[in-house]
């Protein structure tokens, strides 16, 4: 409808903006994303004082590591069409492991590496009862919730306290530059959102995953390698559950059973508020990283204010709702469209 | 060979072993012993610590048969549990059976609310049932924290109390309450269309919408059900600890009733829907659950085996697997193996149907 208005020579703004929205459709529930994080940021800043500070800002993202590697393998996930609810427990029992075989002094070039397999795998098993045996994916990703819980409490009933030195440096190293720091946990965060963003983008696989959700059916009479990229999204997914067990380990400098308990669904909050689509299709990397920086700043501000913290996830629910309607009016718009 | 076919044969059979299982294991299992004219052993604490997660199980098996959702509900039972604590001890008397029974009324309201909230989302907004659930499941819980001020709320209050470590005759009240409430789902749901209604609604929304069944009314009327099975199981939950422990009141809850759902027959596809599979289902995963702990198995590890059950169940459930079944016996009776035989088993056709549906 707006494609014959822009070629008229006089276009008012209103007309760019609609036809921007009608041709983008899908950015705009990431734009809306980061609009509501400026105007979080603002207010913080107009309330506190002292909010916008690089110190607060570095906190911010170091605080949320692992909330963003795991919130890149969801979006892998739900861009499918799928879920992944194992992704809190996989996180746990990985971190739980680490520091298990760290204390009996298996080396740390052993130790990382079985954390990462061990995500995997759970990860593997997820994917393959989804392709394979055409188990929805809420239920099979249910049973590696269930298994990595256990497992983790197999491997220990109590926290194990982290003292390897490679470990610790990942979060105790600070890089400077001027009032901003960075920890290694916080670039290794970043490097997993950059390469996340680029596979979607760019690579045949990550157009793949695109693909399947738009319509798993006319991706496979594509003959896209349907089958093989559904189980490595779970994989991934698994993946960045172990990384995010490595982070979390050396971010609280311990192993616990009970870590991550419910994160399953802030990961998904902040993927859905990031602008990914949950009926899969739709979404992107970076998005989900302005989700997750939504929810740490409503963390924060909600730790500032000194009020309980029982109320971020009323707001992030709230939140979850609000966008939810919108990508249902947006999803609405385009099939009218089309 | 018929009984074989009866689609309760394998929850029962999964019942029965498990608890022969037990007895084998340890006879005292399922000793009962009589102390001033109450029943206690293990199989009445089955029966007893059965009835919140039988009542959630209900409720899901009438989300799950609308081809829905509900991951709300122990999130909904913590909410119920803290506002009926709350009442109780704000009030000045709370052993008083006027304050209770104000308390239950309101704290069930509440949750009422609460599932036609979902159902609001579901049937009305058009809202996935599992995102439109999960927004209760994480807000929720913040909600049941402000109502107890963060802390772990605890009474004491006699009638209170009662709800769920009291005894009726012979057996305790917790028993009562969920047969009573088996009872009437049941009858509501059977001895009147609005089963068959709900099934036709979950096996084909839009056929049956035009065919004159309100689809919208009859899904959001089982998100409500389902929010009113959770406050009570809230309740019943709360006076087992007489404690309002919002981060773990019913936790996880939702997964196991999913499980029980599952177990007994009901397909998470939706349509067709067993209210006594599900009550198999459910004693069923609480008898796991005891034996696990009998073992001497830590309770913290128990999801592992849960786990492994999850997995069985959807692969003994999945077409491949009844594909390879039929390939197998096909084999074994030295039929050509190239072709598949016309019909499959029940449960594989059942499947397929299903399948059909969906595309």
């Amino acid at each position: 409808m707006t494609a014959v208005v822009t070629e008229t020579p006089e276009v008012s703004t209103m007309d760019r903006v609609r036809t921007f929205a009608a041709r983008r459709a899908s950015v705009l529930p990431t734009l809306a994303a980061i609009a509501i994080l400026i105007v979080l940021l603002i207010g913080a800043q107009v309330e506190f004082g002292n909010f916008l500070t690089p110190r607060n800002l570095s906190a911010l993202l170091l605080d949320h590591a692992y909330l963003l590697v795991l919130a890149v393998g969801m979006t892998f996930v739900i861009v499918t069409g799928g879920i992944d609810l194992s992704v809190g427990s996989v996180m746990a029992f990985t971190g739980i492991l680490g520091a298990q075989m760290l204390a009996s002094g298996i080396p740390v070039w052993i130790v990382v590496p079985v954390m990462l397999a061990g995500g995997a795998a759970i990860g593997t098993l997820i994917g393959v009862l989804v392709q394979y045996f055409n188990v929805q994916p809420f239920i099979a990703s249910l049973a590696g919730l269930f298994l990595g819980r256990g497992l983790a409490y197999v491997v220990s009933l109590s926290s194990i306290r982290v003292e390897n030195p490679p470990i610790l440096w990942l979060q105790q190293t600070r890089f400077l530059i001027g009032e901003w720091y960075i920890t290694p946990t916080g670039i290794i965060a970043l490097v997993v959102v950059a390469a996340g963003a680029i596979v979607m983008a760019v690579t045949r696989f990550g157009r793949t995953v695109y693909a399947i959700g738009g319509s798993e059916q006319s991706a496979r009479l594509m003959g896209l390698s349907v089958a093989r990229t559904k189980v490595m999204v779970y994989v991934i997914s698994g993946l960045c559950g172990g990384l995010a067990g490595l982070l979390l380990t050396a971010y609280s400098g311990a192993g616990y059973p009970r870590y991550g308990i419910g994160t399953e669904l802030d990961v998904i909050a902040c993927v859905v508020i990031g602008g990914t689509l949950l009926t899969g299709g739709r979404g992107y990397v970076l998005g989900s990283m302005v989700g997750v920086f939504v929810f740490a700043t409503i963390t924060t501000i909600i730790s500032f204010m000194g009020a309980e913290q029982a109320w971020t996830h009323i707001i992030v629910g709230a939140l979850l709702l609000l966008f939810i309607v919108v990508q249902r009016a947006i999803v609405a718009r385009s099939d009218r469209q089309t | 060979m018929t009984l074989l076919k009866h689609r309760l044969f394998w929850p029962v059979a999964a019942l029965v072993t498990l608890v022969v299982v037990n007895v084998i294991a340890n006879p005292n299992f399922a000793k009962v012993t009589m102390r001033d004219g109450d029943l206690y052993g293990n199989p009445v604490t089955i029966l007893r610590e059965s009835a919140p997660l039988m009542l959630v199980a209900l409720g899901m098996t009438l989300v799950i048969a609308t081809r829905g959702i509900d991951l709300s509900v122990g999130a909904v039972m913590a909410v119920s549990g803290a506002v009926s604590l709350t009442i109780i001890a704000d009030s000045p008397d709370p052993g008083s059976l006027g304050t209770v029974t104000v308390a239950i009324v309101v704290a069930v309201l509440v949750a009422l609310v609460l599932g036609a909230w979902n159902g609001f989302l579901v049937s009305v907004l058009g809202i996935q049932p599992i995102i439109a659930t999960l927004v209760l499941m994480l807000a929720g819980r913040g909600v049941a924290l402000l109502i107890t001020g963060g802390a772990i709320t605890t009474v004491t209050s006699a009638p209170y109390k009662f709800l769920s470590n009291g005894y009726l005759i012979l057996l305790p009240v917790a028993f009562f309450i969920w047969v009573a409430v088996v009872a009437i789902v049941a009858l509501v749901e059977r001895r009147t269309a609005l089963g068959m209604l709900t099934e036709s609604v979950g096996i084909n929304p839009e056929a049956s919408r035009l065919a004159g069944v309100r689809s919208r009314g009859i899904i959001w009327a089982a998100y409500m059900v389902s929010g009113l099975l959770a406050g009570v199981a809230g309740i019943i939950n709360a006076s087992n600890t007489m404690a309002a422990d919002s981060n773990n009141a019913g936790y996880l809850i939702e997964l196991y009733a999913i499980l029980a759902v599952v177990l007994g027959g009901t397909s998470l596809m939706g349509g067709k829907f067993s209210i006594a599979g599900t009550v198999i289902g459910v004693l069923t995963v609480t008898t796991l659950d005891k034996t696990i702990q009998f073992f001497g198995v830590p309770p913290a590890q128990s999801p592992v085996f849960f786990a492994v059950v999850v997995v069985i169940v959807v692969l003994v459930q999945s077409p491949r697997v009844h594909a390879w079944g039929r390939a197998a016996s096909a084999r074994m009776r030295r039929t050509p193996s190239s072709g598949e035989p016309p019909t499959g088993p029940g449960a594989a056709s059942a499947a397929k149907k299903h399948e059909e549906v969906a595309a």
